[in-house]
């Protein structure tokens, strides 16, 4: 293939994750239309200001910002032929993704086992199924991470790693977006 | 101890799950019967090597088409004979043919199997087979994507015929409303038989909405602007667009349901605060336009009939566009017109009556539009046009009715009743079902070489429309009278009986005329020779018909360059010739890893229906791993010579 044509298979790629994106952005808005229509129905049990603690959400609302920061590193660091640079950054961004995920399945730990599982009211069932669905994303992009990391370490700059790399940038972006709905209509909204 | 170790490796599933009464074990065996005689004719024959290399690996979308006609058409006949039941049940009206358990496994089959294993299926089979080459292009956009979608649909289709042999199927309907379909009304498995082959089908169908939308906007021949696209393309797009923004919905609300039952959830449930009402809005925002993707790319299929049968360009090219546009977001405001007896209140009973009626408009104009395109053309009255003319005559009875319905003060009457359940068969038999078979009689010469036989094509299709109107009329009057749907018996003094013989004869019918479709087919292979045609059997107006017949892999040797609507049709007119210069080609290597993907995920869609643990891990594994093993080689794709094209265009037949 020449250039032109890789040129194109790029851009019809890059036109198929968008509309891939746009596509999990309807299945998030389906989950917050739950979560809004659900948020009160407490069934007698504890309400989202009974069991939020902000200052842990805040936390983990910056490092998923700061690992968005990263990656943006990393790519800067591909554009310039950094690789040391690039690998490195991303190797943070896995750790911060990791640390956020840590986070989240602690805050569940916790919650569940004060008896305020998924299963005690309908709105613990909205409120589990669409911070898990963000964080099963945010797992699928550190698994997606580690193989770039792995491919970059052993085939250096290679012109799909690349082009793959700008598509992870796109989609880690995209979560960040939807933690910033999370926390500001699950855990600021949901939480008075 | 051993209880444990059971439960393990088996989960739910005990042995008495097999057992069925008589009718299901026979369909069942009779299923598997086939399957054998299948496999055993493949094995006599060798043939398993060449089913492996042409067929299940092939990233070729003619083929992957051709494959999902084939599960659509294997579809149709099941969910024929239950319909088939349904009426001899509803005609009888004794308890000794069906119990109401069984009637309403069923109507949940029969509803979900037509729309999502026959509609849909047929919808994606000829976006496979024609829209590359009809905007010029030699394969889809993402090739590999294609394959997976279509084994995940054939995952799907197992696992909805899976109950014949094991298990039960759901008895919630078609789109299982809860609390009826939560663990507290429906305990056994069948609605997560209905759940998982949706979701997972339903996931194949969201992925190929997503590849043929980008399809159609990146790949389309230098000089095809948005507007010099065929018809059928522009069809194509709104379906894909709608499918793109609906199908998203049906995964997060099957996915919720899944939960309810799975993990003790309460989002649908009548106690804990869940909300059922909730499940019934998400998935009608999601079901409507599921209408609409069944029957914009019908439409799409009829207008390239009209024109090409009438020998005209089709009347009014732009009003058919923007009408086609103006169904495609108006189909997402008017969801609540599916409940409008469920209290949501005047005021937005009104606003979504009002809309209800506003799409009736677009849809008024492309029904004018062919019409217009007919008059003083030179109409040739062969078997796709007839269906066509029925279809004009089904579909404006059909939309009549709709917008009866759409005025919320008549529909506390219609509702649940079997006018409503008329009004939609008269929708999607004569709108998407007629226009299947249009389009098979219209492209088959395309594909193979030869003609269907006319004679018996004519007579089929004079069953199925008498038949269709013997079997649906008396239903529009039996919802009158106030029978509900979903009946399996009534009081005899109501006077029914009568009505529902008529339409149980109307099916047999209907049945006759599928006698003679697979007869046409038969028989049309049979005679093949003396059907043969050329490469545009039909003076045909649009690039496909530029391709040999049938096609070669990489359907247009040189990539055309577009300046006209009808491009084909022009060039015919033009005699336009030019010297062709060939060039190399890259096409997509077969790949077996899309089918092994839907084997994982049938492993686990079985898993999560039986609650095997080892068999849910295993799938989603294997379905990672496979993806990763994909997205990680670069060697995908092989060369096509120059030389070996010009060999092969120079082959081309020319009758």
């Amino acid at each position: 293939m020449n250039e032109i044509e890789e040129k194109a298979v790029q851009e019809k790629k890059t036109l198929g994750f968008w509309i891939y994106l746009m596509t999990d952005c309807i299945l998030f808005a389906s989950l917050f239309a739950t979560f809004a229509v659900l948020r009160t129905a407490t069934a007698g049990g504890p309400s989202g200001a009974d069991l939020f603690d902000l200052d842990f959400v805040l936390a983990e609302t910056m490092i998923l910002l700061a690992s968005s920061f990263t990656t943006g590193l990393a790519i800067l660091g591909v554009a310039r032929g950094f690789k040391k640079q690039t690998i490195f950054w991303l190797g943070v961004t896995f750790a911060l993704g990791a640390t956020f995920l840590a986070l989240e399945i602690t805050e569940f730990n916790h919650l569940v086992a004060e008896g305020n599982g998924w299963d005690r009211s309908a709105f613990l069932s909205a409120f589990f199924t669409l911070v898990a669905t963000h964080g099963l994303h945010i797992t699928v992009g550190l698994l997606w991470l580690a193989i770039m990391i792995i491919r970059l370490v052993r085939y250096n700059f290679k012109k799909t790693d690349l082009n793959r790399l700008a598509l992870f940038g796109l989609f880690w972006h995209f979560l960040d977006v939807v933690w910033i709905f999370v926390f500001s209509i699950v855990y600021l909204i949901g939480g008075m | 101890m051993f209880d444990g170790l059971k439960e393990l490796i088996f989960g739910k599933l005990e042995l008495s799950d097999f057992i069925h009464e008589p009718i299901m074990a026979g369909a069942g065996i009779g299923m598997l019967g086939a399957l054998f005689l299948a496999m055993g004719a493949l094995t006599y024959f060798k043939k398993w090597k060449w089913l492996w290399k042409n067929w299940i690996t092939t990233l070729d979308p003619k083929k992957i088409g051709v494959m999902y006609i084939l599960v659509s058409v294997i579809m149709l006949l099941r969910g024929l004979a239950d319909a088939l039941l349904l009426r001899a049940q509803q005609a009888t009206n004794t308890s000794e043919l069906l119990n109401s358990d069984h009637f309403q496994q069923i109507f949940s089959a029969h509803g979900s199997i037509m729309i999502f294993f026959v509609a849909m299926g047929i919808i994606f089979g000829v976006f496979n087979l024609i829209i590359p080459s009809q905007i010029g292009a030699r394969d889809v956009a993402f090739p590999f994507l294609n394959s997976v979608s279509f084994w995940l649909f054939a995952a799907g289709m197992i696992l909805i015929n899976a109950p014949l042999i094991v298990g039960e199927f759901s008895t919630a309907g078609w789109l299982a409303y809860p609390p009826l379909s939560e663990l507290q009304y429906s305990p056994g498995v069948g609605v997560d038989y209905w759940i998982w082959s949706l979701q997972i089908a339903g996931i194949g169908s969201l992925l190929s909405g997503i590849n043929f939308f980008v399809t159609i906007l990146k790949l389309r021949a230098p000089g095809m602007t948005l507007m010099k696209m065929p018809i059928f393309v522009w069809s194509a797009l709104g379906s894909t667009s709608l499918i793109m923004f609906a199908f998203p919905i049906l995964t997060a609300t099957l996915g919720m349901l899944a939960l309810d039952r799975m993990l003790g959830m309460h989002f649908f449930t009548s106690d804990m605060g869940g909300n059922p009402m909730l499940y019934i809005n998400l998935i009608w925002a999601w079901g409507h336009p599921e209408v609409y993707i069944l029957v914009l790319p019908a439409f799409g299929i009829f207008s390239e009939i009209v024109a090409t049968f009438s020998g005209k360009r089709l009347f009014g090219y732009k009003s058919m566009v923007i009408a086609l546009i103006a169904i495609t977001i108006l189909s997402f405001t008017v969801w609540l017109h599916h409940f409008f007896t469920m209290g949501a209140g005047a005021d937005v009973n009104t606003f979504f009556g009002i809309m209800t009626m506003i799409i009736a408009i677009p849809t008024g104009v492309k029904v004018f539009n062919w019409i217009f395109t007919m008059y003083r053309g030179r109409v040739r009255f062969t078997t796709p046009m007839l269906w066509f003319m029925g279809f004009i005559v089904t579909f404006t009875i059909g939309g009549l009715t709709g917008v009866l319905m759409s005025v919320p003060a008549a529909d506390f009457q219609f509702h649940n009743s079997l006018f409503l359940v008329a009004h939609f068969h008269t929708m999607i038999v004569g709108g998407v079902l007629f226009g299947a078979f249009a389009g098979f009689a219209y492209w088959f010469p395309k594909f193979t070489g030869f003609t269907l036989n006319e004679r018996l094509g004519k007579l089929a299709f004079w069953n199925w429309i008498i038949g269709f109107l013997v079997a649906f009329i008396p239903l529009y009057i039996l919802g009158f009278m106030g029978a509900t749907r979903r009946l399996d018996h009534y009081d005899p003094s109501l006077g029914w009986q009568g009505l529902f013989i008529v339409a149980g004869v109307g099916v047999a019918i209907i049945c006759v005329g599928v006698g003679f479709q697979v007869l046409q087919i038969a028989y049309s292979i049979w005679k093949r020779k003396e059907n043969r045609v050329g490469e545009d059997p039909w003076n045909g107006r649009t690039l496909e018909w530029a391709t040999a017949t049938p096609p070669k892999e990489y359907n247009f040797a040189v990539i055309p360059t577009v300046t006209e609507r009808d491009e084909f049709w022009e060039r015919k007119k033009k005699g336009h010739q030019v010297t062709p210069i060939y060039t190399d080609i890259w096409l997509p290597k077969n790949s077996g890893l899309g089918a092994i993907i839907g084997l994982f995920a049938l492993i686990f869609g079985i898993g999560v229906i039986w609650h095997i643990i080892w068999m849910i891990i295993l799938g989603v594994l294997g379905v990672i791993i496979l993806l990763i093993i994909r997205l990680t080689s670069d060697d995908t794709e092989y060369k096509v010579s120059a030389e070996e094209i010009a060999e092969q265009e120079l082959s081309r037949s020319v009758l």
